[in-house]
């Protein structure tokens, strides 16, 4: 049984397709994100999850029941929004049990829950207020607490960091993982910021022009990028893709990056298909933190290359490096000094790279 | 000198507005005071007089009558017009096909003035050829509708007609007030579980406080200087039973040479709405500086 | 909460909830129909008896059908019927309207522009004072004014004149158009003026080449306003200017409480069409910008 399950959905607005026939599946106690630029359809996949918005083709199941034509409230979900939506003119408490009410749950339960939810959050001490007169984070705590009284089959977010400074953001960014690791209910979270994205969850899927590009855990998506637009859109500054050429012989493949004068060897790549590899038009794609400055281990590949730039971030820096006229950048510690304008040795960690298809832009 | 000029430009250019609004609305309703302190009758005088035209004028049974009508009026006003404004303002927000239409249709009589409608309602309420003849002719043999010659009913007839002109515009404030909240407050309703009743009655319409205000002040404001309408519909009549305090102080003032005794109606009338007006400017300008 | 709900419970919420939505939708446009019929009766008994003639009118009902369109009411409510005395007649007071309305609304606009742009980007200690000091004038009953104002156009010596009631309105238009230049202006970026400033230009340049030309919407609300406003005015029309002098409106009540002849229904209907129908138009074309007028202005009955 899966806690939710998501089959060739659709969704248009008039003429513009939002949802291209997406398949998704999360196991009981999962931590799902859905993450993506703006427009890439994640929040309107929320809010079909949550039937706030009808289908055009395909089915929503949760617990195995077909649930595409009932409404929100019998879903037995709860939902956190971005601008929290607290209800103005309702005090906290009121805020927290309105859903409960509308139920017609009994008092005493009413009652039982609000005291255990609110010590859960502590916001026991501000019951009487109303949501103007909250801090954002306080705010979001009644909004993460109103979803909780529920004791809903699955949780979802929507965005419900992005109106929180920095600092704060941080903080209930870990509270929200110690909620999950507590309560271990199946949680939908939707968002823009990887590192979110990242942290919380066990499993992500990365959207895009409605259609989802990678769902699986964070290691993967950040080890084994399905395609160039998951490659690019995760990691920060994102991976090199550095445009070139396969030369496969009987026993070696060598990859040579356009212009250049060097190869560099590739046969550790665990390629999914090693017929048809020669000549091959191909991104090389590795991450600037896995170009270092010293030799780490026997297979690194070393190459000499000038620095045409260089970004102080505090802890590191950000060099730019000329590879064959293609930018290639490469994360240091600030530690190092480089300098501008020479040639430097510098190593690619090439148990860390990932090749794809200049053409059809997916992992080989 | 130029220099002088150039710096204090922006004071100069705003001197005309302010000297005018000092004048012209300052200085008069000054002068109205003053004058409604004195005996003046055909012509203004200017020895004070005490407060005998206010004492005159809360014996005079014609006054009486229009603080009376006044309050009918502006109670029924009020709640017709919120009422029937928040019930369509609610109905339009349901996504409704034609809305452009209707809301066109609802709010067209604030574009007329207060004679053309008196002018039509009083052919329409006119006891012989109007709608009694209508339902007589419908079959309803008995029907009597004659409200607008019926001492008693003929206040009412102006409710109908100020209710047709300004419930229209109730409804587009309070169309613009739902349509600014933030969508998510619904949403989240709607997960909560509220019908769309609840949503409106427990969470949209108490969210609406300022909207309620504002349309109070205006409506009240309306009906305390109602005018034009009376006398489209009415003159006041039949005898002095549909008077208001509008209608008071301009026959005082240019048929009855009372013109102390109307300074000290249209004073009675400036309070009224500045007792309405000052708190309303007080928390608009709070809530403006708190933003 | 609800754990262990059946499939056939979730079918039953699916066709409770399309069934409550049909019913609610019926109920809807029902309610709204109904209102928009109230709403549209005066103005359709207005043309339909417009077009009838006395005898048409004594025999049917508010709602029949005209028999044939007949503009005869519209022609005599407009040029009268052409003999002498007692014949009122609209023509002369609309252009009496138009000429009272046009300079008006031209100076008070004007006026607000001016003042709304230095109370928002020029600003000095105690503007606020000031704003609340013009904003006052929107909410006082004129009853107040009426007769020092009386006075005043007659010291003037232009009472009973269209010139006195352009003076009239443009003053007591201004803490509307101020009202309506200040919002507006209080949005567009300051940054601008400091811009501009910085290029060297002046006070007046910097209204009549920066802000002016971004200030279309807010003029086309404004003018809408105080020509529906100015028009549609009975109280200072009837109080300052009673003989030829006189605006559309008070020839209109004029004219349907005329008790000399027989009353005739279908002129006076002709006659409050024509009155009103220049605001009318305004709605009709620019709704929109009435509407903005409306809900950011409205204090004034």
């Amino acid at each position: 049984m899966k806690t939710l399950k998501i089959e060739e959905l659709s969704k248009n607005f008039g003429s513009t397709e939002v949802l291209k026939k997406i398949n998704l599946e999360i196991d009981e106690g999962n931590f799902l994100v859905l993450l993506g630029p703006s427009g890439c359809g994640k929040s309107t996949l929320l809010n079909i999850i949550a039937g706030l918005e009808t289908i055009n083709e395909g089915n929503v199941y949760i617990d195995d029941y077909n649930v595409s034509k009932v409404e929100p409230k019998d879903r037995n979900i709860a939902m956190v929004f971005q601008s929290y939506a607290l209800y103005p003119s309702m005090n906290v408490r009121e805020n927290m049990i309105f859903g409960l009410k509308q139920a017609k749950v009994s008092k005493e339960k009413i009652e039982e829950q609000l005291e255990k939810v609110s010590k859960f959050l502590q916001v026991d001490a501000l019951l009487e207020r109303k949501p103007s007169q909250l801090s954002g984070g306080q705010r979001q705590r009644v909004a993460i607490g109103r979803a909780l009284v529920r004791e809903p089959r699955i949780f979802l977010f929507d965005e419900p960091l992005s109106n929180l400074d920095a600092k704060l953001r941080v903080e209930m960014r870990r509270e929200i993982k110690k909620l999950h690791q507590q309560l271990k209910t199946t949680v939908v979270y939707v968002t823009h910021d990887q590192t979110e994205a990242m942290s919380l969850g066990t499993k992500i899927a990365i959207m895009n022009h409605g259609v989802i590009q990678q769902n699986e855990s964070p290691e993967n998506i950040y080890n084994k990028p399905s395609n160039t637009f998951v490659a690019d859109f995760i990691g920060s500054p994102s991976m090199n893709l550095i445009k070139g050429n396969l030369k496969q012989s009987s026993d070696r493949i060598l990859f040579t990056a356009e212009g250049a004068n060097f190869d560099i060897p590739i046969n550790s790549y665990d390629f999914d298909d090693t017929s048809q590899l020669n000549n091959k038009e191909v991104y090389f794609g590795i991450r600037p933190e896995h170009i270092y400055f010293k030799k780490s281990n026997e297979d690194d590949f070393e190459v000499n290359l000038k620095a045409d730039l260089s970004e102080y971030i505090g802890h590191e820096q950000i060099i730019t490096f000329n590879l064959a006229n293609q930018e290639l950048l490469a994360k240091f510690s600030s530690t190092i000094k480089i300098e501008l304008s020479k040639e430097t040795k510098l190593y690619f960690d090439l148990t860390q790279v990932s090749m794809f298809d200049a053409n059809s832009q997916e992992r080989i | 000198m130029f220099k002088w000029l150039e710096k204090n430009l922006p004071k100069i250019v705003m001197a005309p507005a302010v000297g005018l609004i000092g004048w012209f609305v300052y200085g008069f309703v000054l002068w109205t005071l003053y004058i409604s302190f004195t005996n003046s009758k055909i012509l203004p005088k200017y020895e004070l007089w005490g407060v005998g035209q206010y004492v005159k004028l809360w014996a005079s049974r014609k006054w009486l009558i229009s603080v009376d009508n006044l309050l009918v009026f502006t109670a029924l006003f009020l709640i017709f017009c919120i009422v029937i404004g928040i019930i369509l303002a609610i109905f339009l927000d349901q996504k409704i096909r034609a809305e452009g239409v209707l809301r066109t249709i609802y709010l067209y009589p604030m574009a007329l003035s207060f004679i053309v409608t008196g002018t039509a309602w009083k052919w329409i309420l006119n006891p012989t050829l109007g709608l009694q003849k209508m339902f007589i002719d419908w079959g309803f043999e008995n029907f009597t509708f004659d409200w607008l010659v019926n001492r008693e009913m003929a206040i009412y007839t102006i409710v109908i007609a100020g209710v047709w002109q300004s419930a229209g515009f109730v409804m587009a404030l309070f169309l613009a007030g739902l349509r600014s909240v933030e969508d998510e407050i619904v949403k989240a309703a709607k997960i909560d579980g509220a019908g769309l009743f609840t949503v409106y009655w427990k969470i949209l319409l108490p969210m609406m406080r300022p909207v309620f205000f504002t349309s109070f002040v205006i409506l009240v404001h309306i009906s305390i200087k109602s005018y034009d309408l009376i006398v489209a519909l009415t003159q006041g009549g039949p005898g002095i039973s549909t008077t208001m305090p509008a209608l008071f102080m301009t026959q005082a003032a240019f048929h009855k040479s009372q013109v102390g005794l109307s300074a000290a109606s249209a004073m009675m009338m400036f309070m009224a709405v500045a007792a309405v007006i000052i708190p309303y400017l007080y928390s608009e300008l709070r809530r403006e500086n708190a933003r | 909460m609800q754990d262990n709900l059946q499939t056939s419970s979730y079918k039953q919420l699916e066709q409770k909830s399309k069934y409550t939505n049909m019913f609610l939708r019926w109920f809807l446009y029902f309610v709204l129909i109904l209102f928009a019929s109230y709403f549209i009766f005066p103005l359709y008994v207005m043309v339909v008896t417009s077009l009838k003639t006395m005898e048409e009118i004594r025999q049917g009902t508010l709602l029949t059908w005209p028999s044939s369109l007949n503009f005869d009411s519209w022609l005599v409510a407009w040029g009268g019927r052409g003999y002498g005395a007692g014949d009122t007649f609209l023509r002369p007071y609309f252009w009496n309207s138009i000429k009272m309305v046009v300079p008006a609304v031209f100076f008070s606009t004007f006026i607000g522009a001016m003042t709304g742009y230095v109370l928002t980007k020029w600003r000095f200690k105690g503007d606020q004072w000031v704003f609340l000091f013009l904003l006052f004038g929107c909410f006082i009953p004129f009853q107040a004014i009426l007769l020092p104002m009386a006075r005043t156009l007659g010291v003037l010596g232009i009472s009973n004149s269209v010139i006195g009631l352009v003076l009239v309105h443009t003053v007591y238009g201004i803490p509307f158009t101020t009202l309506f230049f200040r919002n507006y202006y209080v949005s567009v970026p300051t940054e601008l003026v400091k811009a501009a400033r910085i290029d060297g230009a002046g006070f007046f340049k910097i209204f009549f080449k920066i802000l002016l030309p971004i200030s279309a919407p807010i003029i086309v609300v404004t003018v809408i306003w105080q020509f529906t406003q100015i028009w549609n005015d009975f109280l200072f029309g009837s109080t300052f200017s009673f003989g030829e002098a006189a605006p559309i409106q008070v020839a209109l009540n004029n004219m349907v409480l005329s008790s000399t002849s027989v009353k005739e229904y279908n002129v006076d209907m002709a006659s409050a069409i024509i009155a009103g129908i220049p605001t009318l138009i305004v709605y009709v074309l620019a709704g929109k910008y009435f509407i903005r007028g409306l809900t950011s202005g409205a204090v004034k009955g």
